[in-house]
Formats: structure tokens, C-alpha cells, sequence
């Protein structure tokens, strides 16, 4: 970990499907800047031959049967969506 | 003890009840009407629905009549915080990403809630996604903590504490990322726990930080506590992270489980930055366990000063991954500023989300991208290692660790502007959060200003009877719960 961590904030929130304003993009640089500069602490920590922990429950591999099973009804899996024409979401064109 | 209705701990209203004193009814239509009059104060709901409270309360009222009460929480009025699915009701987790969901099904908890004859009550307000110490993040505006309503009353479950300590709901659930639970209960004079990994299933719960994230209760009392638990808790084959173990009465076992008990003091969570009260309230606590025949220990753990640097990698990293979901296709807010398909992710994401949850997706994407994910993903998950590995060695030698819960009683709304200053205030509880523990918040006593203290007990994985029936033997010495806000 270098010592002056360097957020390139356009790139991140390009990464992040995230459109900022020029004032949030000043503010979060700032902001972060300050809690990066305090989780560069964890370099300090010897992590030599220690595992990562994903979790902490006692479960690995949870398999079912691949058996179908009922679901949402097409009305309820709608609800909610945005715009909708004969049982499906609308989006905007993505083919030209 | 109050003599008001809605003030009574589950126990004497299911006793109450069983014996025909009250009806579900009765009790629903008290809890609705306090809420009335106190929520112009308060604001601890999104939304509530007393319609369809009232007709759970009567259908509680009918089976009681036919001799068919489904135990204790039949006909209890039970709020839930609003990133739990309620079918049919809104679902919004205080963000306008989700202000007109609602929700398509209900999650396991909410399910055995019902199973279990409660009258689901409210959706309860929070911090936007659950992102916060303070409720302050809320887009739907903050709570007022019922104690000093120009307090927050914590967070992110700060709608759950504030709802129960004003006499809104007779227990509430919430959830705990990094102290979500734990937190506002303290801060609001109320039990609050956060249960074991892995022992309440997270379907239908809203994801913050998938491993991190459990459902939990607050309550008047460790025993209604242990109620509530006993009713969620339970394997889920719709969580694959959800352990399959034999939920044992927990309400029963508070009685059987006696002291004394050997209490690990971690000398790091008493180090400065703690408010004079309430470490001379936790004190107090840890004189009282001692005068009762408990062993206490002082006890390290060495990695606590890396807890909060490890929680903000893991938890954003994951946010960032949870909430990639929201692109104003399938279900939440659609921008209709864009231009085309991959700008109609960037507005509506831009428009739904407010700034700390902004704020952690950067953050958290940040931590994942290419060139830094050893740095700090990585990393962060070895430490993690480190420090549950803390927690696990004092475990050897004590049952149970004896903390304060929140290094500050409630503060101002509007007081920390600082998102660091913030986070900072979480630093008592998220190490239980990483290393998957049980933990729960009881009230110990009072500010010379009159805000509520909490001491927090750290358990054994999956030894909730044990952590309750310690936490039990507090209570029974003190009676800090018998003393409500005046709203």
C-alpha cells in the first residue's frame, strides 16, 4: 500500500454506473481521501501465512437438488417494475 | 413500572392476554394511538397500516378464543425496520431508490413472525440502506430519539429503538452490519440483540454487507428479547449462509442457566475516546457482576485498533456489490433524464441514492478495482482472520466479554458532519460483526443529562442462552427499564 492513496474519482464511479456532480466529486475525493488515509493502517499488520475470512458461519458447499420449484406469479415479479408491455420490462432501445 | 399498555414487556401482555384481561385488539389500538400522538415527534415509521393491524390483532383475538394461541407473541404488535419484506406493505430501506416498492414476498423472519400470531407492525425508518449510526441518513428525514427528540436516537435501526422506547410497538426487529442493533438500543435505553451469524436467516432482508448483515430484536427486556429470538431464529435452506442447529427455548433456558460466570474485560475498549459516564456506568456493571460471584478478567484484544479500517473495507466492498442491483431496470427508481441504456444506470443511481450510501459505493468500489483489490479486499479479509481469532483465544478462558456499547451517549442531530467522525462511533461494536458473534446492548443507567447508557455483552458463537441469561442476571439487579421518556 503506498503511503498517499489516490482515489481517481472519475474513474471510480465510472466503474461504479454512478453519475456525480462536480461538488460531489470534490466532497467524496476529500472525504475518502481522509478514511483511506486511515485504513492505510492495515499495511501495518503482519498478515503472513494468514487465511482470508469470507464469513464467519461454519458453512462451505450448500447444495440443493436442481428441482423447479414455483416462484413469483409474472404479476407480482412486475410489481414493481418501471415501465412494463405484455408481461415484460420496457427499456430504452439497446440495438440500433 | 408504567401502568400505560404500550409500556409493558411482552411477558405481562401474553399473560395478560391468555388470561382474557385484554384482547389483541385492545392492545393494537393502544399501540396505534400512541403512535399518533407521539410520531409528529418521533418519526420512528416510514409507514404504517392500521387496517391491517387491526385485522391481524382480531384474527390473533379469534384463535385465542378458540383456544388456538400460537404462545407468547400472539397478538403482540411487532414493528419491523424498513428493510424487511413484508408482502404487500412498502419497502423502502429509507432510500428513494425504493420509495414506491412494495414488497412481492415475505422474508423467513417476517413469515415465522406470523407463524409465531404476531401483528407485524410499521415499517420502521433507518439509515438509507442501513448505512449510518444515526437514522440521520434516512431520505425520508431523521428520528428523534424519544429521550431528547433533538437527539438522534442511533443507527442505522434507529426507527426500531426510537419506536419501542416511545411505546410505538411492543418489540421491533432491525438489523446489525456493524452495530445497527446494538447501537440504538443503547442509545435509546433498550435491549437490543445481535444474534450469532448465521442463526436468523437473511432472506428477504435487504443486503448491506451480505456477511456481516443479521436480523435481530429489540425489546423491554432480555426475556422478551429471548421470545423474539426463539420465534426468527432457525435454519433457512433460502440463506446459504444460514446454520443448521437445534434453536433451543431460549426463554426457558434463562432460567436454568445460572452464574457464576467468568467476564473478560478487553482493556481496548477502554481507552480514550470513551465518555467519563458511561465508562464509570460500565464500571458499575462489572462491580455489580463481581458482587454476584463472577470472575473477572481482564482480557486483549490486540487487533481492535484495526476493527474499524477492516469493517469499512469488507462492509463497502460488498455494498458496492449488493447495490449494483439498482439500475433502474427491473424494480426502483428510473431516471427519465438518460439518454440511453447504460445512462439511464448512471442517473437513476445518481437520483435514487443519497450521499453515505454514494459515498460507500465509491468507497467500495474502489477498494475492489483493479491493482488495489490485494491491498485492501484482501487484506482486509486476512485481518478479519486476526481478529476473530482475538475474540476466539479470550474465549478460552471467559464466557462472555463485558464492553460499553457506544463510546458516546445520543448526540445532536446535525452534530457529526463528518463521515469519519461518524464511523469512529461504531467502534465498540463491529469487531462482534466481523467475527460473526452474538452481542447484545441492556440498558446500565443514566447521563447527569438523562440519556440512556448501555453495556454490551459479547457471547460465544451460537451461545445465545448463555449470553442472555448473563445479561439477565444485570437486569434482574437494576431497573433502569422501569424508567420511561416523557414525550
Amino acid at each position: 500500500m503506498s503511503s498517499a492513496p489516490q482515489l481517481d474519482i472519475n474513474h471510480i464511479a465510472k466503474l461504479a454506473r454512478l453519475a456525480l456532480t462536480p461538488e460531489e466529486k470534490e466532497k467524496f475525493s476529500q472525504q475518502l481521501g481522509d478514511v483511506l488515509h486511515h485504513i492505510e493502517q492495515l499495511a501495518k499488520v503482519d498478515v503472513t501465512g494468514v487465511e482470508p475470512t469470507a464469513h464467519a458461519s461454519p458453512v462451505f458447499n450448500v447444495w440443493q437438488p436442481d428441482v423447479a420449484r414455483p416462484g413469483l406469479a409474472v404479476v407480482d415479479a412486475l410489481r414493481n417494475a418501471p415501465a412494463q408491455r405484455e408481461n415484460m420490462v420496457v427499456v430504452p432501445k439497446v440495438v440500433e | 413500572m408504567s401502568s400505560e399498555l404500550f409500556y409493558q414487556p411482552i411477558t405481562s401482555l401474553a399473560a395478560a392476554l391468555d388470561a382474557k384481561k385484554l384482547t389483541s385488539v385492545e392492545l393494537t389500538q393502544a399501540v396505534v394511538a400512541r403512535t399518533k400522538s407521539v410520531e409528529p415527534r418521533v418519526h420512528a415509521f416510514n409507514s404504517f397500516d392500521e387496517a391491517d393491524a387491526l385485522a391481524q390483532a382480531a384474527a390473533s383475538d379469534a384463535r385465542r378464543a378458540a383456544g388456538q394461541s400460537r404462545g407468547a407473541l400472539d397478538g403482540i404488535p411487532i414493528g419491523l425496520k424498513d428493510v424487511i419484506a413484508v408482502t404487500g406493505q412498502p419497502l423502502t430501506a429509507s432510500s428513494k431508490m425504493l420509495k414506491n416498492f412494495v414488497s412481492p414476498y415475505d422474508a423467513t423472519v417476517t413469515e415465522k413472525l406470523r407463524r409465531a400470531g404476531a401483528v407485524l407492525w410499521g415499517r420502521l425508518n433507518c439509515d438509507e440502506f442501513a448505512m449510518g449510526s444515526s437514522t440521520e441518513n434516512s431520505a425520508f428525514g431523521p428520528t428523534g430519539n424519544p429521550w431528547d427528540t433533538s437527539r438522534v436516537p442511533g443507527g442505522s435501526s434507529g426507527g426500531s429503538s426510537a419506536a419501542l422506547a416511545a411505546g410505538e410497538a411492543i418489540a421491533t426487529l432491525g438489523s446489525d452490519t456493524g452495530g445497527s442493533i446494538r447501537q440504538p438500543a443503547a442509545l435509546c435505553g433498550v435491549v437490543g440483540l445481535k444474534p450469532t451469524y448465521g442463526l436468523v436467516s437473511r432472506f428477504g432482508l435487504i443486503a448491506y454487507a451480505s456477511s456481516l448483515d443479521q436480523i435481530g430484536p429489540f425489546a423491554r427486556t432480555v426475556e422478551d428479547a429471548a421470545i423474539v429470538l426463539g420465534a426468527i431464529a432457525g435454519h433457512d435452506e433460502r440463506d446459504s449462509t444460514s446454520f443448521k442447529t437445534d434453536i433451543p427455548d431460549y426463554r426457558a433456558e434463562l432460567t436454568k442457566r445460572k452464574g457464576p460466570w467468568k467476564l473478560g474485560i478487553p482493556k481496548e475498549y477502554f481507552a480514550e475516546g470513551l465518555d467519563p459516564e458511561i465508562g464509570a456506568a460500565v464500571e458499575k456493571a462489572i462491580a455489580f457482576y463481581k458482587s454476584q460471584g463472577c470472575e473477572i478478567r481482564e482480557v486483549s484484544l490486540p487487533h481492535t485498533q484495526y476493527c474499524l479500517d477492516t469493517y469499512y473495507v469488507i462492509a463497502t466492498a460488498e455494498a458496492s456489490s449488493n447495490l449494483g442491483r439498482y439500475d433502474g431496470i427491473r424494480y426502483g427508481h428510473r431516471s427519465t433524464a438518460a439518454k440511453d441504456v447504460v445512462d439511464l444506470y448512471f442517473q437513476s443511481r445518481a437520483e435514487g441514492f443519497g450521499p453515505e450510501v454514494k459515498r460507500r459505493i465509491i468507497l467500495g468500489t474502489y477498494v475492489l478495482s483493479s491493482g488495489y483489490y490485494d491491498a485492501y479486499y484482501l487484506r482486509a479479509q486476512k485481518v478479519r482472520t486476526l481478529i476473530r481469532q482475538d475474540f476466539l483465544n479470550a474465549f478460552r478462558e471467559v464466557d462472555a466479554l463485558l464492553t460499553p456499547t457506544s463510546p458516546v451517549p445520543a448526540f445532536k442531530i446535525g452534530e457529526k458532519a463528518d463521515p469519519l467522525a461518524m464511523y469512529l462511533l461504531d467502534i465498540y461494536t463491529i469487531g462482534v460483526n466481523l467475527a460473526g458473534l452474538p452481542a447484545i446492548s441492556v440498558p446500565c443507567g443514566f447521563t447527569q443529562s438523562g440519556l440512556p447508557i448501555g453495556a454490551q455483552l459479547i457471547g460465544q458463537p451460537f451461545q445465545e442462552s448463555n449470553l442472555l441469561a448473563i445479561a439477565r442476571s444485570y437486569e434482574q439487579g437494576h431497573d433502569w427499564s422501569a424508567k420511561f421518556p416523557s414525550l
